[in-house]
Parts: structure tokens; C-alpha cells; sequence
């Protein structure tokens, strides 16, 4: 593959597109699937058969439209959304086409849910058929590959990466830059490049729909970091509960080695470069590097102390570098436009944009990107459209297990890496689930303590044995059988835990009982003194429940 | 990583004819019949048969030299793999945070109600098997249930037990 040839397959697949007068968009990613979009597609090209259309008006799978409340979504090439179509819709989409819009199925995107996004990692998102390599070609795509290779060397690939000062986006937000640097620096007969697609957080789907809407993007990010740290191997680990992730990578796995873009000699150069999957099999733990390490080799995924760090002592013991999906996806964009361009969007030490996975108790729920710094008022109140039902706000919760629920207070505050650290929370892979005054806040940290230590390897003490009591006190607690002794106990189980656990899960383990302590104390002082749950979640026979 | 020389090693013959076994062969054989591939192994496995048995544990861990053992301990880590045979059908549950705080545990506690089993349980007459997830990516859906591989969204506790009435008639 040269870039002329890459360039011919672009123009080509644009005549190819272009012949079509018109265009019909349906999204074929999970969440839409679930809510039968593919039975939309399917009508769709049965009436455009019987109109003869079959040269006029293309149909297309395209991957994640964002407002998965509102699935099956489709778009038209004049800008039309509609949401919750069926088949029975399909002939009078194919009517408005040419028409005026339907209003009965309109979903407007003039609100803040579209206007507010900046799409980089989602470029692609809703507009492109993930299973055709062309269209994605067509898209720009490989050209960030290309460029590497014919025009920069590895350092200077590396240095971009630096400057545009992407950081990893798999929660602990270390600088990719850094971390890639430390891997090419360091010396080993083999290295290999991981792909952490084991998205393992309750409430978290960026990975899964990026996987499933753009799977060449990852590609192209895993090939690029490859040849900038000199690696010829390299794994995705992706959540066996995935299974149209995994379909999807597998296609574009061939084809991109059917066109000479993976395999062996690149594009004609003397860089090689594998890429195989393992799939996970249910072990949040993994998504700690040593763990996903030792689940790779085929072992039981429990973590090891570091140092040595993966960069220098990895998979089969050689030097390894491990990134998020999401941050393997930032690394086309970066290279295509400089690094200097990424630096310019987001905050001073949190750059570009990240996507979140907008759930709960919130009127859009959804996937949106948007620039580092917005504050989660924006977010929620703004592009998630606030709570729904005349409810009132009471938290958001952010990072999954590890992470921390946030106050009406601190609304106010931009998202990025250190202030939701300073806040108690912190960034984590992007899950943020809202929650209104139906929701107790001593349940949702029983609920995520009750998670930790179901998830909990065993390895170490402080997070084997320290979970499962701090999980009977919770449970004490939301039994309203609890005292203020209990309470107690449970802040000196939470700096325990956090100073003594072997890895993160443990050490992050405490934290949503944390930051519900902090700003929600007077809701356990309801439930150790009066008795009394004041959302009225507690105290009911369900909370019996054995621990898994 | 060679582990004593391939050639003493004879690797043994399927427990049975089952055609499956050719898959779990095809597998190990990709992998170099080396221990690394164990998980994977596994994998094949269980998608073939739906579940992991001893028999089938045995049989890999031989092929590829690792510990019973060691099989086995891979096998009961992982959330994934079960070493029971699943119903006729299957109800998921998700439980994650979305969908926790959108209902879930209401779901869980009907299922439990109507069936009189819990999570990780199948039916005495071994019809429906009840699991849970820890999540399913389908947050905007919440409360989501997966009856037998097909997604179903907004679930409430009425829809699922009508649901779950369809499948108890023969």
C-alpha cells in the first residue's frame, strides 16, 4: 500500500458514494441493535427495491449516534434525525428523502445534546459502516499510518504525542506520551503493544461503542504507537460480553491485513506489525495492567507489585505498552493535524476531549465527546438535558467503582483529571451516571463496595478481607441497624484499604464510600441515629441479600 | 518458554467423538498448544458445549501441560466461565449502576419471587437459568435484561414476569 494507491481507494469509495442521490443512515451498534435497528435496515432496503430505487438512495450501518435513549436512530443526508423508528416507518423515510421531514419521528439535533460536542474520537461515529475498511479510507483513514511511515521517524512520532499532550484514557490519565517514550526507550529482543478493551466499570460504553462504530481507528492508533516504540506484536484485550466488538475488530483485523496494512513489511517498509485478540472473561481486576498482563499469558488475572512497570517488564516479561481504547483513537487525529493542535483544546493539564457515557437518572442518556474543562452543569443540566420527572439533582457519580459521587456544590466544577481528583472522584474510563433523590446515597455505596468485592483477586488482605467487611457495614447500615460506631469503623477501613491495598482496585475501593461521607454525612446520620433512610430506599427485605 | 522438549509429549486423544472437540483442537493448534492459550481454550470450550465440565477441563489441561490445577482455578476466576450446564433459557439481569439505580434489584427481586431461584441458579425443572451482569454497555436501555441473547430495554418488573410466564409454558 503506497499513499497513491491509499488515495485511490479514497476518491473511489467517494465516486462510489457519491453516485447515490440520496442516503439513508441507521445504527447498527449495540444499542440501537437491541432496540431492533437492523429489522429498520432491513425494511428500509426491501422499499427501496420495490421502488427501483436501488441506484438512487444508499442505506447504511453506520455505528453510534450518541442518544442510545432514543434507539434505533436514523439520519438522512440532509441533516434529518428521527428516533425510535421501525420497520413500518421505513417507506416513509424513504419518502421524506425527497420530501419534507417526518415530524411524528423528528429528533432534533439544533439542541445542546449535538451542538455542544467536539468530535474526534466520535469523528467517525454514525457516519461511517464499520465493517467497510474503504469507507473508513475514505474517511481520511490510514492516512495518520501512512504519514508515519513514509515522512517521521519514531522519535519524532513520539514527540508528537508529547506535545499534544494526551494523557491516558483509561481513568489514572498518566501522560501517553511519557509512558511511550519509556517503552521505546527500553531494550528487549520483542516488545508488544496491549490494547486495554476491557471496559469493566457499571456504566461505562465509550469503549465498547468506539470498538463497535470505528474499529480502524483503534487499529490505526495500536499501529502507530508500534512503530513509534518499535513493537511487532500486539494483543486487544476486549470483554468477551462484547460479542459485536469482537465481530467487528475480527473483520477489520482481515482486512486491514488483506490490504497490506497489518502483517508483515508495511506498505512496503520494514516495519511489521500483528495484532490478535484476547477476549476477556469477566474479571474487573483486569483492567489493572499487570492483571490484563497475566490474563493475556493465559493465568488467572491477579495483579503484581511495581516496580517493574510494564514499559520495561510486560507481557512474557518483555517490554510493554499498555493503552486504553480511547486513547489508541485520539492517535490518528493527533498525528494527522500536529500535536499543537490537540493542545489547544481542553484545560492546561488536561487536553482534548474525552467521551463520557451519560446514563441514570438524566433525560439524554447517551454517548457524547466534549472538550476537557466543560463543567459537569453543562453536562448534565446542558447536554443531557437535566432530570427528567420535575426531580431534583442529587449526584453524579463518576469512575465507576473507583470513583466518587459528586454533589449538587460541585456542579460547578471543570472536568478534568485534577479537579474531580480534588474532588474525590476521579476521571475514570468516562461512565457518568446522575442520580436524583430517589437514590440513596448509603446504597450506591453499599451497591459499588458490594461490586468491589465480588471483584475483589484475593491476593492481598487489606482489599480481600477489608471489602467484605466494609461491605457488612454498609450492609448494617442500610438495614438501619447500624450505629455511629459503625461509621467510625468504616473511615478507618477506608484509609486502610486506600494505603495498604496491592493495586488499584483495592486502593480505590473506599472511594465512593468517601466522597458519600463528605458530602452526603447527614444521609448516614439519618441512618445510624434516627433509623430513618431519608430517600426511602432502605430498611426493605431486598438488602438481605447474600453477597455473591 | 519451551517447557521440557515437544516431542515427549503426546497430546491426548477428545474424551469422545463429539465433532466439537475439533473446534477446541483448532484453537489450542492456533496457539502453539502452549499453555499461554488456556483462556482462550476455555473460550472455545464453553462456547461449544455452554458450559465447562470436568471431562472438558481435564482435556485441555493435559493438551496444553498446564495443572489440573491450574485449569481449574482459571476457570472458577473468571465470572465468564460456568461449570454448570445452563437452562433451556436464560435471563440476565444487568446490575449495573444505571440500571441499579433505574430498578434492577425490583427485577432481581421478581425473578426471584416468580422462579424461586437466585442469581448463578437454574430452575429445578431446568428451564430458565437466572444470572446476573455487572453491565452490560447498554446504560441507555436501563434497565436492561438479556433474554436468551436478545436485549430487552426500560424492563419492568410486570413485562418481566410476563416474560418469564411464556417460558414456563410448555
Amino acid at each position: 500500500m503506497t499513499p497513491e494507491e491509499l488515495e485511490q481507494i479514497s476518491e473511489s469509495e467517494h465516486e462510489a458514494q457519491g453516485k447515490f442521490a440520496h442516503r439513508v443512515n441507521v445504527c447498527v451498534a449495540a444499542g440501537c441493535l437491541s432496540c431492533q435497528s437492523q429489522s429498520v435496515k432491513d425494511a428500509l432496503d426491501k422499499d427501496i427495491t420495490r421502488r427501483g430505487w436501488e441506484g438512487r438512495c444508499q442505506t447504511k450501518g453506520v455505528g453510534c449516534m450518541g442518544l442510545c435513549a432514543e434507539g434505533p436512530l436514523v439520519s438522512t443526508d440532509n441533516g434529518t434525525m428521527y428516533k425510535g423508528v421501525t420497520a413500518a416507518d421505513a417507506p416513509e423515510i424513504l419518502d421524506s428523502v425527497e420530501s419534507s421531514p417526518i415530524e411524528r419521528l423528528l429528533c432534533p439535533t439544533d439542541v445542546p445534546f449535538f451542538q455542544r460536542q467536539k468530535k474526534i474520537v466520535l469523528e467517525n461515529s454514525g457516519i461511517i459502516d464499520a465493517e467497510r475498511i474503504e469507507d473508513y479510507i475514505g474517511s481520511l483513514g490510514y492516512g495518520a499510518l501512512i504519514k508515519v511511515l513514509t515522512e517521521m521517524t519514531p522519535p519524532e512520532v513520539i514527540q508528537e504525542v508529547v506535545k499534544s499532550g494526551l494523557r491516558g484514557r483509561g481513568g489514572a490519565g498518566y501522560p501517553t506520551g511519557l509512558k511511550w517514550s519509556t517503552v521505546a526507550k527500553a531494550a528487549g529482543p520483542a516488545k508488544f503493544i496491549i490494547c486495554n478493551a476491557d471496559e469493566g466499570d457499571p456504566g461505562a460504553f465509550m469503549d465498547r461503542s468506539v470498538l463497535e462504530s470505528d474499529p480502524h481507528r483503534v487499529l490505526e492508533g495500536m499501529l502507530i504507537a508500534a512503530y513509534a516504540v518499535g513493537a511487532s506484536e500486539g494483543f486487544i484485550y476486549v470483554r468477551a460480553e462484547y460479542p459485536l466488538a469482537i465481530k467487528r475488530l475480527r473483520t477489520a483485523i482481515r482486512q486491514a491485513e488483506r490490504m497490506g496494512l497489518l502483517g508483515t513489511s508495511i506498505c512496503g517498509t520494514r516495519f511489521s506489525f500483528r495484532i490478535d485478540l484476547r477476549l476477556g472473561a469477566g474479571a474487573f481486576v483486569c483492567g489493572e495492567e499487570t492483571a490484563l498482563i497475566a490474563s493475556v499469558e493465559g493465568k488467572r488475572g491477579t495483579p503484581r507489585p511495581r516496580p517493574p512497570y510494564p514499559a520495561q517488564e510486560g507481557l512474557f516479561g518483555e517490554p510493554t505498552l499498555i493503552n486504553n481504547v480511547e486513547t489508541f483513537a485520539n492517535i490518528s487525529p493527533i498525528i494527522r493535524n500536529g500535536g499543537d493542535w490537540y493542545a489547544k483544546i481542553g484545560t492546561e493539564k488536561s487536553k482534548g476531549t474525552k467521551v463520557f457515557a451519560l446514563a441514570g437518572r438524566v433525560q439524554n442518556t447517551g454517548l457524547v465527546e466534549v472538550p476537557m474543562g466543560v463543567t459537569l452543569r453543562e453536562i448534565v443540566f446542558e447536554i443531557g438535558g437535566g432530570i427528567p420527572e420535575g426531580r431534583k439533582f442529587k449526584a453524579v457519580q463518576t469512575g465507576g467503582p473507583s470513583g466518587g459521587c459528586l454533589p449538587a456544590e460541585l456542579l460547578d466544577m471543570p472536568v478534568d483529571y485534577e479537579s474531580l481528583a480534588r474532588a474525590g472522584s476521579i476521571m475514570g474510563s468516562g461512565g457518568m451516571i446522575v442520580m436524583d433523590e430517589s437514590s440513596c446515597m448509603v446504597d450506591v455505596a453499599k451497591y459499588f463496595m458490594d461490586f468491589c468485592m465480588t471483584e475483589s483477586c484475593g491476593k492481598c488482605v487489606p482489599c480481600r478481607v477489608g471489602t467484605y467487611q466494609m461491605h457488612r457495614l454498609l450492609e448494617s447500615i442500610t438495614q438501619l441497624e447500624g450505629t455511629p460506631k459503625d461509621v467510625a469503623l468504616l473511615t478507618e477501613l477506608c484509609d486502610l484499604l486506600k494505603n495498604t491495598s496491592l493495586c488499584g482496585l483495592g486502593q480505590s475501593a473506599p472511594n465512593p464510600v468517601i466522597s458519600t461521607m463528605r458530602s452526603f454525612a447527614d444521609e448516614y446520620k439519618a441512618h445510624v441515629e434516627e433509623r430513618r433512610c431519608p430517600a426511602g430506599v432502605c430498611g426493605n427485605h431486598r438488602n438481605s441479600e447474600e453477597p455473591a | 518458554m519451551a517447557t521440557g522438549a515437544l516431542s515427549d509429549f503426546a497430546k491426548p486423544a477428545p474424551p469422545n467423538q463429539d465433532k466439537r472437540w475439533r473446534l477446541v483442537d483448532a484453537t489450542m493448534r492456533r496457539l502453539g498448544q502452549h499453555p499461554r492459550g488456556l483462556i482462550e481454550t476455555l473460550h472455545t470450550v464453553q462456547e461449544a458445549y455452554g458450559y465447562l465440565d470436568e471431562e472438558a477441563l481435564r482435556y485441555v489441561a493435559t493438551s496444553l501441560r498446564v495443572p489440573l490445577s491450574r485449569a481449574y482455578g482459571v476457570a472458577t476466576f473468571y465470572h465468564f466461565f460456568t461449570l454448570k450446564p445452563a437452562g433451556e433459557h436464560t435471563c440476565v439481569v444487568c446490575m449495573g449502576t444505571a440500571c441499579y439505580i433505574k430498578g434492577a434489584p425490583q427485577l432481581l427481586d421478581t425473578v426471584k419471587r416468580d422462579l424461586g431461584v437466585k442469581p448463578g441458579e437454574t430452575t429445578s425443572d431446568g428451564k430458565v437459568s437466572v444470572l446476573t451482569a455487572r453491565c452490560l454497555g447498554s446504560c441507555g436501555l436501563a434497565p436492561a435484561v438479556v433474554y436468551d441473547r436478545e436485549v430487552a430495554g426500560k424492563v419492568t418488573p410486570h413485562g418481566m414476569r410476563e416474560h418469564l410466564a411464556q417460558w414456563k409454558t410448555p
